[in-house]
């Protein structure tokens, strides 16, 4: 939590891009990136953290220079992926400085599982 | 963030501290136990499940939310081709509610909707009435069986199942290629685009020509295609078909149908009469009945015209619509259902706590179709807001697999226990 405020009042006193959104508390790049994070959930978990058997990386509490350091290899191509190397493109540096800086303030915890169930008769389809 | 509400408080204390707002404390600080205001979102599904659970998270749980969804348990549409094809069981793609409920705090109501009045911001369902600020809908697709009448009834999609919408009509559609004989014809259709899951009905012949390969090797699998080509991942499932499936997939673009024997499990075209011994009718769609009820389908009668930033109904104020309900030219995939679900829940806490939505929306679509029990194949794209178009356009660097691949498998695999985790618990 500290880590959060200290985050928001350094965005606060370094970026003049950013101001409050009128009456949220919260700052309008906070509003964008976390739906733009919230976004990489399908492959890595909600807030960075996947689901521990996944081949996917969970990105939560990760070096934020690793991290912006790979997507940024991913967007120019110097280094090679599967899939990620097309979010990386169609993403800005900022977006990408962005996103690394949120994955790396979640806090790492173990996504809990969920577990099939046997379909139910009355099921409408 | 993992903040609480007390965090969230001393949160933007600190903030206004700082002089970053000072000019009044958050909206959520101040009506701390009351909510401030109750969304309804009718539809548990990808986007609806999502929309809950995002507006409990980002308010910080000052909206109070309630869901309204007929069916007891999720059960997922992606994956569902994997059942054809024999390497999973629709109970592995099949989830309860609970812990999406127990974790956020989200009110659940097990009923169907019946009526929308939209001047008195009140739904009614069969068993009782609720009264919303917002209303968020995420209805999925209903079926339209103006030129295919015959396929109305419920009897009829015994015989002809759909399986479009997973559950028994998956288990269904199995069970009849199970007991097809070897040198069985399997007919399948795709209707005319959009429809939800563009790669889905050529990701089914995949699955049904994988199976059959190994199982019944003189049986055929017949697609009439109502598109001029193969509207996704096209160089790749026709490379699927002709090298991998060759022999066995007979794809036939501009094959319109036009009438169904449903007892004779005929159907005919323009061109000719095709006889199946499983046949798999795919109808046209359009937005689901909610969105209906509330005569928020004004595109060709179809899908729901909505303002990208907030996903509200172009038609009416206060109601919002997500997931392939939306007009929109994009994939109707569970990740962008889920996608519009986040950028509606952030923009409907925004404009409860009196503050503006984000003006400039980006997301990620991944969508991988496996092409055997192991093998997938992904389309990804960016996609972001252009304030001129005002509408969601690709950003560079969208592509497809070079080919299908194993790694690729493992990764869809994670796709699905991911985007189930996020939308579920």
């Amino acid at each position: 939590m500290k880590k959060t405020i200290i985050t928001i009042a350094i965005i606060g006193l370094f970026s003049p891009i950013i101001v409050c959104a009128a009456d949220s508390g919260l700052p309008v790049s906070d509003v964008h990136i976390r739906s733009l994070a919230a976004s990489c959930a399908a492959c890595h978990g909600t807030q960075g953290n996947a689901v521990p058997a996944a081949k996917t990386a969970a990105l939560a509490g990760l070096d934020k220079q690793d991290i912006s350091t790979k997507l940024l290899a991913f967007k120019s191509g110097e280094r090679s992926a599967t899939v990620m190397h097309r979010h990386a493109k169609g993403l800005t540096t900022d977006e990408i400085t962005a996103l690394a800086e949120y994955f790396s303030l979640q806090a790492p915890h173990v996504a809990a599982p969920l577990t099939p169930q046997r379909l139910r008769a009355d099921h409408a389809n | 963030m993992q903040t609480n509400r007390r965090d969230f408080i001393k949160l933007a204390a600190a903030a206004a501290a700082m002089g970053m707002s000072t000019a009044s404390l958050p909206g959520f600080a101040r009506a701390s136990k009351p909510p401030i205001g109750r969304v309804v979102i009718v539809g548990g599904g990808y986007a609806g499940a999502t929309a809950a659970k995002y507006l409990r998270l980002w308010s910080l749980g000052a909206i109070e939310v309630i869901v309204i969804e007929p069916n007891r348990q999720f059960v997922s549409c992606p994956l569902s081709n994997l059942v054809l094809g024999g390497s999973k069981t629709i109970d592995d793609l099949t989830f309860g509610y609970q812990m999406l409920q127990s974790n956020h705090g989200i009110r659940w109501v097990h009923d169907q909707v019946t009526a929308i009045d939209v001047d008195a911001k009140k739904i009614r369902m069969q068993r009782g009435e609720l009264v919303y600020d917002r209303l968020v809908i995420a209805p999925g697709v209903d079926f339209i069986y103006d030129t295919l009448p015959m396929l109305q009834s419920a009897e009829a999609q015994q015989q002809v199942p759909h399986a479009w919408k997973a559950g028994w009509q998956t288990v269904n559609l199995r069970k009849q290629l199970e007991a097809m004989p070897d040198g069985g014809v399997f007919v399948m259709n795709v209707p005319a685009a959009p429809y939800r899951c563009p790669p889905g009905p050529y990701e089914r012949a995949s699955q049904v020509a994988y199976y059959l390969k190994s199982h019944k090797p003189k049986s055929k699998v017949i697609v009439l295609d109502a598109n001029a080509e193969i509207i996704s991942k096209k160089g790749l499932f026709t490379k699927v078909f002709n090298e991998m499936y060759a022999g066995l997939v007979d794809y036939r673009p501009n094959n319109t149908l036009v009438d169904v024997d449903v007892a004779g499990k005929t159907v005919k075209t323009e061109f000719d009469a095709v006889r199946a011994d499983v046949l798999n009718i795919i109808p046209p769609q359009r937005a689901g009945k909610p969105a209906q009820m509330a005569q928020l389908n004004n595109i060709d009668k179809r899908w729901c015209e909505v303002d990208f930033l907030t996903y509200e109904s172009k038609l009416a104020p206060g109601i919002h619509v997500i997931g392939d309900a939306v007009a929109a030219a994009l994939p109707k995939s569970a990740h962008m259902a889920t996608n519009q679900a986040k950028i509606c829940a952030n923009a409907i806490v925004q404009l409860m706590a009196g503050a503006e939505p984000d003006q400039a929306p980006v997301f990620a679509n991944t969508c991988y179709s496996y092409v055997s029990d192991k093998s997938a194949m992904h389309v990804a794209n960016v996609y972001r807001y252009d304030p001129v178009k005002k509408i969601m356009v690709s950003a560079e660097g969208g592509g497809v697999s070079a080919a299908p691949s194993e790694q690729e498998g493992s990764f869809a695999a994670a796709w699905a226990s991911n985007i189930w985790s996020d939308t579920l618990t």
